[in-house]
């Protein structure tokens, strides 16, 4: 695969990778995307795409408030919080 | 000797008054204490929030509840590591989870508390589910009870080498691709994957949301029955649940019980794409015997073809990984897990996402990121859609003449520890029977079916079969499981440390 370039993709992915690690995992996906070419040989024509083996469409339950997971609990594993909300880095413009 | 006993004895017992569901949870806690340090299935346990459940059972049963009211009473589940469990850690033997603690109960969780289980737990995997030997855990390596320098398989290789070593009775897993029937043929033990939709998957950390699907670890096929039934059924807050009502799995089994012939009038296929050279002798000799031993039993064994065969490792290496890319952007250090700091929210997240994940999650994060990008989705992402309508489309043509398909569940007995961990495409190739069944959305189940030989270096190892049902058919694929192994007695095999 000569348009696979790992540090792009690594950046699209939001992935920070050593270079060692672009390096190693570059070669090891460059095999892996050699064996998944094989699927070029498969004739699709006319062929529907499977997203979900058993689709079941609009599913909804009654337009009700519920009660959810408390404000607390969802809060609790953050890494950073303040005032009842989750804090990240200043998003400079 | 509790521990090595099965649901269904535990519950005779139970009901009898002969032992306590505290006992039964204290011999399991002992034979964890005893031999967990060599196979280290168990990340972390809560041994006083089990006791406390295991009082509750045992008050329930002083109060003259059943176990047809409550089918579980007093037996100990223990957990994946991707299963929230409220107020217990949850990592996916992952580093990037930090010091998460789940703050509600899977559905699966909510069902069997309900069903009266001890739920106790944390149990090793291949980290998020990514792996077929439990090797890419970031914590701990598990390993193998037949003989301790083989893998347990994987992704949930410790659901499978917890129970094969009589720690726990059941253990509760995830199948992608085969994470559990893979690991439960290594191991020796029964693994169910329910057809997809069959039970609800809130509160599993999703891996790859087509093919996801909770099934049951156990000794015996009627007891995988027994957990699968509570598992299964409709849940509001899985919209790809099916309202479809849950036979009763366990009755199913004991309507042909003591007949001589009692898979009389069903058909089994055997794919000829299947057949085709390069399969291991001894597991092409176990097979063998599997076929006969079918045969014995009433079932008509008939060749079936699934021309699409060859293309199911590639189709699901590019599903998957694109479905893992999408699931797996969750973690980025904003909402729960451990973090580390940038200057803005994207170095955040890159730092984060780079020092968090092990190389077999990043390897299919950006595998999954590349075929669903820009200009390759059509070429990658589209066409294994399409491809995965033919495999599907195979399955439903051959279930037409037949009732279930028998296949190996894996091309060999356990590898070695570090035999395949550096050769990604070589790892992925060991799932080639397991991975079909997710695409199709059928369902499957791994059971004992024999071992190899014992020589001078290795002792023997287990193997499996496996048979793949019609969508929703668990009921006659569990028929068929359950005869065959009543009849051969695999399942009353002990792991050397059992």
């Amino acid at each position: 695969m000569s348009d696979f370039n790992i540090h792009y993709v690594a950046r699209l992915a939001r992935i920070d990778l050593s270079p060692a690690e672009e390096e190693k995992l570059g070669t090891q996906l460059g095999n892996i995307l050699g064996y998944i070419a094989k699927l070029k040989e498969v004739d699709v024509t006319g062929v529907e795409a499977t997203a979900h083996a058993f689709p079941l469409v609009n599913v909804t339950r009654p337009d009700v408030a519920e009660e959810s997971l408390a404000h607390d609990a969802a809060l609790a594993n953050a890494p950073a919080r303040s005032g009842g909300l989750f804090v990240v880095p200043k998003i400079v413009e | 000797m509790i521990h090595r006993l099965t649901v269904s004895e535990l519950t005779n017992r139970l009901a009898r008054r002969e032992c306590s569901a505290a006992e039964i949870l204290q011999a399991s806690l002992d034979q964890i204490a005893r031999v967990d340090g060599d196979v280290r299935a168990f990340l972390s346990l809560d041994a006083a929030d089990a006791r406390a459940q295991a009082e509750a059972a045992d008050r329930d049963l002083a109060a003259g509840v059943t176990h047809a009211e409550k089918p579980l009473l007093g037996i100990p589940v223990a957990l994946k590591d991707l299963l929230a469990h409220r107020g217990q850690p949850l990592n996916c033997s992952s580093k990037i989870l930090g010091h998460y603690r789940s703050p509600y109960d899977a559905t699966v969780v909510e069902r069997m508390k309900a069903a009266g289980a001890v739920v106790f737990g944390r149990l090793n995997m291949d980290e998020f589910a990514m792996g077929s030997s439990t090797e890419t855990s970031a914590f701990q390596r598990t390993l193998n009870p037949w003989d301790l320098t083989r893998i347990p398989g994987g992704s949930s290789g410790g659901c499978a080498a917890s129970v094969a070593a009589s720690m726990v009775p059941v253990t509760v897993g995830s199948d992608t691709g085969g994470s559990i029937r893979q690991p439960a043929a290594l191991c020796g033990v029964v693994g169910v994957k329910p057809t997809y939709g069959r039970v609800s998957r809130y509160g599993l950390t999703a891996f790859a949301s087509s093919l996801d699907q909770i099934g049951p670890f156990a000794r015996t096929v009627q007891d995988a029955a027994r957990v699968t039934g509570v598992l299964a059924g409709q849940d509001r807050r899985d919209s790809t649940s099916v309202p479809l009502p849950v036979p009763d799995y366990v009755a199913a089994l004991e309507r042909s019980a003591g007949e001589s012939r009692p898979l009389a009038g069903l058909r089994i296929g055997l794919a000829k794409e299947y057949m085709i050279g390069g399969l291991d002798p001894e597991v092409d000799a176990a097979m063998q015997a599997s076929v006969r031993q079918f045969v014995a039993l009433g079932a008509e064994v008939v060749e079936v073809s699934l021309p699409h065969s060859d293309y199911a490792a590639a189709t699901y290496y590019i599903i998957a990984p694109a479905e893992a890319s999408a699931n797996l952007a969750r973690f980025d250090g904003v909402r729960y897990g451990a973090r580390v700091d940038g200057r803005d929210p994207a170095e955040m997240n890159a730092r984060t996402r780079g020092a968090g994940f092990g190389a077999e999650v990043k390897r299919r994060i950006i595998l999954g990121t590349y075929v669903l990008s820009s200009g390759y989705y059509d070429a990658y992402y589209l066409r294994a859609q399409k491809v995965r309508t033919l495999i599907r489309q195979d399955f439903l043509k051959a279930f037409e003449t037949v009732d279930a398909i028998l296949t190996p569940t894996t091309p060999t007995a356990a590898f070695r520890v570090g035999e395949k961990s550096d050769d990604p495409l070589q790892m992925y190739l060991s799932d080639i029977f397991t991975i079909s069944c997710n695409l199709a959305g059928i369902c499957g189940i791994s059971v004992p079916c024999g071992f190899t030989r014992a020589t001078a270096e290795t002792p023997r190892l287990p193997l499996g079969l496996q048979l793949l049902g019609k969508p929703f058919g668990e009921e006659t694929m569990f028929r068929m499981a359950h005869a065959y192994e009543q009849s051969t007695g695999w399942h009353l095999e002990v792991s050397p440390l059992g």
